[in-house]
Order: structure tokens, then sequence, then C-alpha cells
């Protein structure tokens, strides 16, 4: 199994230190199985880290189509996670086979204030 | 098994009638004749009458550095088919390589994929496929190897024998619901590219993902590849070649024969027919007879093209 891959993480702790926001670390996955991601549609609260897992045999990549997020190609059991701190819709797609495609839609956190992303 | 253009009846003169056999159990064999239609009759007279033509060879989807159940060791696999191309009576002109030569686009895999195709000694055009370009600044080590003369992501014609061959790269920039993508560069290249070609020229396409719609719903198609076939209506033969779906398909629309070649690394299911396309495994006994290599001859003069199919292990 690869190493966590990603940039991601170094960026979410600074803003954590930023905004000394611990956050209650919200997490969700998405496990991209048989081309498709699963589930293909996911409501999350601001400030939850969704984190996919490729179950394939192929590689596949988590690319936002308004490049809000990106992964790079990953492998058999690669991780890719992003935080989302902003509430909106967030459509995303496999680069390599653009057929897969899925939804995050981040609704506002209640009982606290996320502050916005910079 | 023979397949017929079936709206060419009311066609041009110069339609296409294809035929297609079963080849000693091992392969296909494609004939085109031009105007009337022509059996192959026997096997060996049809083999014998290929190899005088002009040749070259198809190879696809090495896939180096996959290492999963479906086939763990891709590097022999691609070393057997190397060997078959050896081992042929009439050395073919050169080799096409419809991509995917890499599973990760590492430098190793690349490596490992130029110390055995070589072993062929033999010129080879490449084209990516959408594993070959996702390096760290995508695509740099592809271009780095291949790119030299190329357009764009790595497009290009050049001429061999008369025939005029177009490699098209159709994985780059691909769009969210979509499927293969050509994009308005290339496709304004293209058409400038067979702008004032004699229509008698034979054409050969040659790109990663199939040009024409094999089966949406798992992206086996390009999304503008119907604008690519438009620009060249006009020639009397094109031959689109192409990899991707690691399995033979083909189809004749008008004067256009459609094909797919096998890949040397692991074969993927029938459309529709699993729940995803992703590499199937099936038994060791099994494998070498889904995966291998495909000839392809002219034989200019009496506008002849055959494609011959040959697996790894019959």
């Amino acid at each position: 199994m690869k190493a966590l891959t990603n940039t991601v993480f170094a960026g979410v702790a600074a803003l954590f230190l930023l905004t000394g926001t611990p956050a209650a670390a919200e997490e969700a996955a998405v496990k991209i199985g048989n081309f498709t991601f699963g589930p293909k549609d996911l409501k999350v609260k601001s400030g939850t880290t969704v984190i996919w897992t490729n179950e394939d045999d192929i590689p596949h990549t988590v690319t936002s189509t308004t490049m809000a997020f990106k992964s790079k190609a990953l492998d058999s059991d690669d991780k890719f996670s992003f935080t989302f701190t902003t509430p909106g819709t967030y459509q995303y797609f496999c680069s390599l086979h653009p057929h897969m495609t899925g939804t995050i839609v981040v609704e506002a956190a209640t009982g606290s204030n996320v502050p916005p992303p910079k | 098994m023979t397949t017929q253009d079936e709206g060419s009846s009311q066609g041009p003169s110069r339609r296409k009638v294809l035929e297609c056999m079963t080849w000693a159990g091992t392969g296909v064999l494609w004939t085109v004749a031009g105007g009337v239609p022509k059996s192959l009759g026997i096997i060996d007279q049809a083999v014998a009458q290929q190899s005088k033509g002009f040749t070259f060879l198809q190879i696809s989807d090495s896939h180096m550095g996959f290492d999963k159940p479906a086939n763990p060791n891709v590097k022999s696999t691609l070393e057997e088919a190397i060997g078959r191309v050896k081992a042929l009576p009439q050395k073919p002109s050169f080799m096409i390589h419809t991509g995917d030569i890499t599973h990760l686009s590492k430098p190793a895999e690349f490596d490992d994929a130029e110390r055995i195709i070589s072993q062929a000694r033999l010129d080879v055009h490449y084209v990516p496929g959408e594993h070959d370009l996702i390096d760290e600044a995508p695509g740099k080590l592809y271009r780095e190897r291949y790119g030299r003369g190329t357009k764009g992501a790595g497009w290009y014609s050049f001429d061999a024998d008369g025939v005029h061959f177009i490699g098209l790269v159709n994985v780059v920039d691909l769009k969210a619901g979509g499927l293969g993508n050509l994009g308005d560069e290339q496709l304004e290249w293209l058409e400038d590219d067979v702008k004032g070609r004699s229509a008698s020229q034979p054409i050969v396409v040659f790109a990663h993902i199939p040009l024409w719609t094999v089966y949406p719903d798992w992206g086996w198609g390009t999304q503008d590849g119907a604008r690519a076939l438009g620009y060249l209506k006009k020639f009397g033969s094109v031959t689109v070649l192409n990899g991707h779906i690691h399995q033979v398909m083909q189809k004749v629309e008008g004067n256009v024969t459609f094909h797919t070649a096998r890949s040397t690394a692991f074969p993927q299911p029938a459309p529709g027919t699993a729940p995803s396309p992703g590499p199937m495994k099936v038994g060791d006994d099994k494998l070498r007879t889904m995966l291998g290599i495909a000839s392809v001859t002219f034989k200019q003069n009496e506008q002849r093209l055959a494609i011959i199919d040959t697996p790894l292990q019959s």
C-alpha cells in the first residue's frame, strides 16, 4: 500500500493553525470501485474531510470540474483527501475515465461559525 | 463470419465490401476489396497473398508496471509478443503502438517498454494512452521520449509506401461525463493535413481510444471523433486503428474500416458483460489466447487491405 498521498494534509494543518479552529475533524469516505464513485452523491457539513480510496486495479483521479481540487493519479489503494470549508455543490470526475462522475454537497456547519476560506 | 456494409448498396462506386474469416482458429483475417466483393478462398492462399504486400504491425496497451491478478507479469507477455514479431517470415516495414505503453507513466516503466519493444528492431510510431500521461508534470516523460516532431499533445502524420498515416491523441483534456477528446486545435490540424491529398491515397488513422462509439457507458468512444472522420470522407480507403479496450472489435462504415487491437498485458470484458471495464482475470491457460498483436497489409494496386490479429497462443 502506498503512502497517503497528499499535499492537502499540510494545507489543512496550516489552516487549523491560522484559524485556531480544531474542528471536530469530521470525515467522510468515498470508495472508487468498478469505475464508479460510491456514494456518487455525498452530502457533508462544512469542515468535513472527504477521503477517496481507489479500490480498482486501474488508476483513477479525483478532479473537480472547477479545479477546486485535483488528485494525482491514484494507484490501487491510494487515497486522496480534501477538506471542504465552503458550502456549495462540488462536481468532480475522473480525468482518465471521464464517464466517472460524482458530487459533494457541502452544507453550512450548524451551531458554529466556520470561518470562510481565504 | 461475414460483415457487409449494409448501407453501401446505394453507395458510391468505390464502396468497399469487407470479408472476415477466422484464420486457423487463431486470428481474424480481413480483406477490403474495391468494387467487387471477393472471398479470399482458402486460408493458406490468403496468407500467401498478403505476405507480398507492404506490411506494418500494431501493438497496443503494454501497461508496463501493471502487476495485478489479471496478469502479474506483463513484461513476459510483451516479450512473447515481440518474439512473435521477430519470428515473422517477412519483416514488417515498421510498428505502431496505440498507447498505454505504461501503467503509471513511471520512468522505469517507459524504460522496460523501450528495452523489450526495441528488440523487434523496427521503427515504432507511438501515440499516448491516458496511462502514459499521468506523471507529475503530465505528459513530460512521454513527450521527452516520443514527442519529437509531433504537434500539441503528440499528434503527427507521415507517409509510407504511398499510404498516409495519421497519429492522433484523444486522451487529454477529457471533459466530465464525456468520452475521448481530440479538441479543436488537433481537428484543425487534421483538416489541414489531409487537404489537397488525392482521394485515392489510402489513409490510416491511429489513436488510443476508439474513434467510433463502441460503448459510451464505459467511455469507449471519442466525443468529437465524427468530426475527424468528416474530414476523411473523400478518401476511398480509410482504416482506423485503436487500442484501449483490450479486445478485437471491428466495424465497417462506408469507406472506413474500424479496428481495435488486443493488449499485450491483460484482457478487458466485452461491453456490458461485467460491472466495469476493469482488467479481466481469466485462467492462466486462457490468458495468452486473449493477448496479442495485429499485422496490417496493403496491396495498393488491388486496393486491398488485410488485418490479421494473432493471439500469443491459440
